[in-house]
């Protein structure tokens, strides 16, 4: 049985205008240790999923079905008290946006230690230690000085390393890191995945990967799994994705990555918008914005694909694949 | 930070000094005649020079402004109405010759009134607003905070004179719960301190509690809905623990400011309250100094008044600086 399994999972959120469709029967599997890249754009249901294994959906109106069961436990059955205790100890969570994830008024160390202090009973000086350990850890120079430093004395690489090792003190199983790099620049990135790529081999932690760039996900996570209006496309091991994508989506996103050794400066894009998650269509959603709807005819917006395991070993959600034809790249 | 204590601490003198210099100009300015109301009824004009003259404002503003100024820090003289040498004490605010005492005495007396008062109803409206706030913010859209928001609505809406008086028919005329307002010194006896108070003590705290709630309910929800307290949450922290350290700790900080000016201004004289109960302190000495056109103990209360007000101002601001990281910094 795999690490973290999630069934069906389905996210509604009542608002007066009717009811939000978030996520509608998503379902992929994480073994442990590995890493999972979950890719869409903004309203894809990416954030709230991994809200959703967090539990942190439970205090609010949100209506979650489905399972989710982690390290054998179903999640979905839990109580907000028993999610608590399970977080940063079994599962923890890196958000997007550092300055805003740290508490203003508190150094940086201090919040740290207290997650540890609080989660293992430890003394406060136990505590302080394993804060600046973890900081140590995590790449922040002089850690023992930069314990007292509040969240705007850091720069925003080192704002996210000191999230990323408030999420791991305790020791996780599982990091769900939610756009950890979409604020930074480039060369920052780039030592934010390598950080989490080393703290995936060093303690076997498995991590999910939230982000709309499918950049970050090719070089960085095991398996992909690409969203698309609250529901999964295309799922299958990251070189299968990115080599052969299937679905029209998964291949629009990819065109869409400017190529920087080209002289033409021409951006590929996929036309239209993402559709209105109050009605979702009866057919596939992707279909009003697909090349390739004309090739397949009325079935497009008549009925829902499923989610088929294609030639390619990956698993796409797409009524031209499932009719023998490919997308051109 | 001691550098910036200092510079505010300078600003907020220069202010003092400029605040002085304004109420002594308008004192001035004043059409009425200083010597012809303190002379009575059989008054000429020789009379009214000799009046003049033993009030010091026969000279040029100048000199009487620097003679008011020198007063402050060392001790000067006044002929008093009976043309006796009376000595006024530095730091002296000049001298009433309507009540033949000098300012500073008069609001000695009076000031242990105000500050009782402020300090007591400020306690009761900051703590209990503060609960009643968080309550009605963790129990958002439940009977409770619809019952703290009218409340709340009621309290700001009333006015002293008319909660006094009510409180004062029920809790004191009919039900016999609580004593009439009086004053005694808290170091002679702080138990009939504290009951002659408790009348205006809840009606003062009563009203500003209610927005003192509406303030902490407000930033409370603000700050449940931040980032970092969703961050907390996926740390796995105690609900209490959330609430009470990391959302307090960020509601509270705007509190604390408005704490200081409201406490800072009351300090200067709770004008409405001290004559709603009749009780002498800074409020209503300003009151009847006005009515009487007691020109000298205007000036004394108004520069009292102001006093506290700069200092409050001065106090917020350096607190500031202990309570937002932010601001400690980049001072």
């Amino acid at each position: 049985m795999s690490f973290l399994q999630v069934k069906d999972l389905s996210i509604k959120f009542p608002v007066e205008a009717g009811i939000v469709h978030a996520v509608n029967g998503v379902s992929f599997n994480l073994e442990e240790g590995k890493s999972l890249g979950i890719v869409g754009e903004s309203g894809s249901g990416k954030s709230v999923t991994s809200l959703a294994i967090m539990g942190l959906l439970k205090d609010s109106s949100a209506r979650v079905s489905g399972e989710i069961i982690l390290d054998g436990d179903n999640l979905t059955a839990f109580s907000e008290e028993q999610m608590r205790q399970i977080r940063s100890t079994k599962l923890a969570m890196v958000f997007q946006d550092s300055l805003a994830a740290l508490h203003p008024f508190f150094q940086i160390g201090k919040q740290i230690a207290e997650v540890y202090r609080y989660k293992t009973g430890c003394s406060k000086a136990v505590a302080k230690a394993r804060a600046i350990e973890m900081l140590d850890l995590v790449g922040i120079p002089e850690p023992q000085k930069r314990f007292a430093d509040y969240p705007h004395q850091f720069s925003g690489g080192m704002r996210q390393r000191a999230i990323i090792a408030m999420a791991l003190v305790c020791n996780p199983k599982l990091l769900i890191a939610d756009e950890p790099t979409t604020a930074l620049d480039v060369t920052v990135q780039a030592q934010i995945l390598e950080l989490l790529q080393k703290v995936q081999k060093e303690f076997g932690t498995s991590i999910i990967l939230i982000t709309h760039d499918l950049g970050v996900v090719s070089e960085f996570v095991d398996d992909v799994l690409v969203m698309y209006a609250g529901r999964a496309v295309e799922i299958g091991s990251v070189k299968q994705v990115i080599s052969t994508p299937q679905h029209p989506y998964t291949a629009g996103l990819l065109a869409s990555i400017p190529d920087l050794n080209s002289d033409v400066a021409n951006f590929t894009f996929i036309k239209g918008t993402p559709p209105n998650m109050l009605k979702l269509a009866q057919g596939c959603s992707f279909a009003p914005r697909c090349d390739y709807q004309s090739k397949v005819g009325a079935q497009c917006f008549d009925s829902l694909p499923e989610l088929l395991q294609s030639e390619n070993a990956q698993h796409v959600r797409c009524h031209l694949v499932q009719s023998g034809q490919k997308v051109s790249r | 930070m001691m550098k910036y204590a200092l510079r505010r601490l300078a600003a907020a003198a220069m202010l003092l000094i400029i605040v002085i210099f304004v109420t002594f100009g308008l004192f001035m300015a004043v059409p009425a005649d200083p010597a012809r109301l303190s002379c009575g009824k059989y008054c000429d004009e020789e009379m009214k020079a000799r009046i003049r003259h033993a009030m010091e404002i026969d000279i040029p503003l100048t000199d009487q402004y620097y003679r008011f100024m020198k007063g402050l820090v060392v001790d000067r003289t006044y002929r008093a109405n009976t043309d006796a040498e009376v000595k006024c004490e530095a730091p002296c605010l000049g001298y009433s010759f309507r009540t033949d005492e000098s300012v500073t005495e008069i609001i000695k007396r009076s000031a242990p009134v105000t500050f009782s008062i402020a300090l007591g109803a400020s306690l009761i409206w900051l703590t209990g607003g503060v609960l009643i706030g968080m309550l009605s913010a963790l129990r958002k859209g439940t009977w409770i905070d619809k019952i703290v928001q009218s409340f709340a609505l009621f309290g700001a809406s009333l006015q002293i004179y008319l909660v006094g008086w009510v409180l004062l028919l029920f809790l004191v005329i009919k039900w016999d719960i609580l004593k009439m307002p009086t004053y005694t010194s808290p170091f002679e006896n702080p138990i009939e301190w504290m009951k002659g108070l408790a009348l205006p003590w809840l009606t003062l705290a009563f009203l500003s509690m209610a927005s003192y709630a509406r303030l902490t309910r407000a930033g409370m929800i603000e700050t449940l809905s931040e980032d970092y307290i969703r961050t907390a949450r996926s740390n796995g922290l105690s609900k209490k623990r959330i609430q009470f350290k990391h959302t307090l700790r960020a509601a509270i900080t705007p509190i604390i400011t408005i704490f200081g000016l409201d406490l800072g201004g009351l300090l200067g004289g709770a004008v409405i309250t001290e004559s709603t109960f009749g009780l002498r302190g800074i409020g209503s000495t300003a009151l009847e100094s006005v009515r009487e056109l007691d020109l000298p103990l205007i000036i004394g209360t108004v520069i009292f008044s102001a006093f506290f007000i700069i200092m409050a101002n001065l106090i917020v601001d350096l607190l500031y600086a202990v309570l937002d990281p932010k601001v400690r910094i980049a001072s």
